[in-house]
């Protein structure tokens, strides 16, 4: 019996020591859900690595958490999609510079049977308010990411004060974009979302776009190195290089090449 | 909803055909949890039987806060060993957050209780049964403890279980600490969730019946060693 113990423990010991050694040379890049749940970094990362030789390695979270994790120097790039709080970022020292990367679009997604009557809208704000006007079920985010920071700016826009009705029609689940389609689909309530989580989204179930093409749903992506300054262990050169080549020729061709469905999810426009 | 016999189908082809990705995914979480219950093992096993043995003030309470600590939540787990191995935090220097190393450190603090608190109990027992014998042989309590724990090794294995089913099956500590990391921190409990949030309901479904049959897998054999164990010694006696 201990005998049996001691090669289980030997083994395991073994089996841990090369997960160990694996790869060293690798970034720690904090990003956001939409950009894993859409598949695209899974698909673009391995041309760059191949390239570098630099495997990067992304935690995908929400923008608000992925911006204290690198404030806490728990990654070396930052990929998220809050402009105003990745220009804080920058100004408040923790990141060296902003640089636009893509962009998609927000779109509304409701239930088919459209309880507030918003299908074919192209006026966000006009449908917040018609969903808020028939106390419809609505599914925010509510965990500070880049999608709910952009859903709060059209809710201001309405003048309507939702966190009055947290809880009533408003629901806030304090999930990532997929979790939250998931409960959307099974409340059927309105939910604002990226184009490309959306497009990749297996659980469509009754769903649809109800209203897009809103200047006012563009959704922009940045990149920003975090301040080595600030956090000697930054990886500043692996991850300026990464920059470098996500916002050079082939890491834009590779953001327009990726599809899905037949339809292109980010749009590269980099300067 | 989408066809679960067919996602199921899919899944248990990648895993009989040898799916390099998810055997990967299934090997990390063996080797992530294994580790964790060895290495609580190791620390909760001596802890547990020295409270079951040891006389001293306030050892009620200490079995009380050890018997609350088997309900941590994974999360707030997770939380704590983020702050701690976080390049901001006091062990930040040691680069260990995103590695499979902090999912084991994070699974040692949830599993540690749990095989702590059920060793007293077990040797508890058996104490009260044989302390007489022992003492009328000159073994000091503490003295005690590896005979005790030798004796009480077929219930200890129960509670190596009891651990092992916790670490395996939680998710709350791993993606924090781990990051869900493709190809680096990516275990079952995280891909499950990934899946799941993806909108891929029947995979992720899939991928958590194959969970359940790796725990059943694990505890079936150390049932099975138990019983040969217990066999073995029924025909010495």
């Amino acid at each position: 019996m201990i005998g049996t113990w001691i090669r289980a423990g030997v083994l395991a010991i073994g089996l841990g020591a090369t997960a160990a050694v694996a790869q060293e040379n690798f970034i720690v890049v904090q990003s956001t859900t939409s950009t894993q749940n859409s598949g695209l970094l899974d698909a673009i990362l391995p041309e760059f690595q191949e390239l570098s030789g630099v495997e990067v390695r992304v935690v995908a979270v929400g923008t608000g958490q992925a911006i204290k994790n690198a404030m806490n120097g728990d990654g070396d790039v930052l990929l998220v999609h809050a402009k105003p709080a990745e220009e804080k970022f920058v100004s408040d020292g923790w990141g060296v510079s902003r640089q636009d990367v893509m962009y998609n679009d927000f779109v509304l997604i409701g239930p088919s049977a459209d309880p507030a009557e918003i299908a074919g809208g192209k006026d966000i704000v006009a449908a917040l308010s018609a969903i808020a006007k028939a106390q419809a079920p609505f599914a925010s985010r509510g965990d500070d990411s880049g999608t709910h920071k952009a859903e709060l700016r059209h809710w201001g826009d309405t003048g309507i004060d939702v966190a009055a009705a947290s809880g009533d029609w408003y629901r806030e689940t304090g999930s990532g974009m997929g979790a939250t389609l998931n409960a959307a689909t099974g409340m059927g309530a309105y939910v604002l979302s990226d184009r490309a989580t959306w497009i990749a989204f297996g659980n469509k179930d009754g769903m649809e776009v109800l209203v897009e093409g809103d200047p006012r749903l563009f959704n922009q992506y940045g990149v920003i190195l975090v301040n080595p300054d600030r956090h000697p262990g930054v990886k500043a050169v692996e991850g300026q290089a990464f920059i470098d080549w996500l916002t050079g020729d082939a890491g834009q061709a590779a953001i327009a090449g990726y599809t899905r469905d037949g339809q292109q999810l980010f749009f590269p426009n980099a300067k | 909803m989408q066809d679960f016999a067919q996602e199921f189908t899919t899944a248990m082809t990648l895993i009989l055909t040898g799916d390099s990705e998810l055997w990967a995914i299934v090997l990390l979480s063996l080797q992530v949890s294994v580790m964790a219950v060895l290495i609580a093992a190791v620390i909760g096993m001596p802890l547990g039987a020295a409270l079951a043995v040891a006389r001293f003030p306030a050892r009620r309470l200490v079995i009380v806060l050890l018997n609350a600590l088997m309900g941590l939540p994974p999360v707030v787990v997770g939380l704590l060993v983020y702050l701690v191995l976080s390049r901001s935090g006091p062990l930040g220097v040691l680069q260990l957050l995103y590695t499979p190393t902090a999912m084991i450190v994070a699974q040692v603090v949830l599993v540690m209780p749990i095989i702590a608190a059920l060793t007293r109990q077990t040797v508890e027992t058996l104490d009260a049964e044989y302390a007489e014998q022992l003492r009328s042989l000159g073994v000091s309590r503490l003295a005690s403890v590896p005979t005790l724990l030798w004796d009480g090794r077929i219930a200890l294995a129960t509670a190596l279980l009891a651990g092992f089913g916790r670490a395996i099956a939680e998710v709350g500590a791993v993606i924090i600490v781990g990051g869900n990391i493709n190809h680096v921190t990516r275990v079952m409990t995280t891909t499950i969730a990934l899946e799941t949030s993806k909108g891929n309901l029947a995979l992720a479904l899939a991928l958590g019946v194959i969970l359940i049959g790796m725990a059943i897998s694990v505890t079936g054999l150390v049932s099975l060693l138990s019983l040969r164990q217990e066999g073995e010694a029924m025909r010495h006696a």
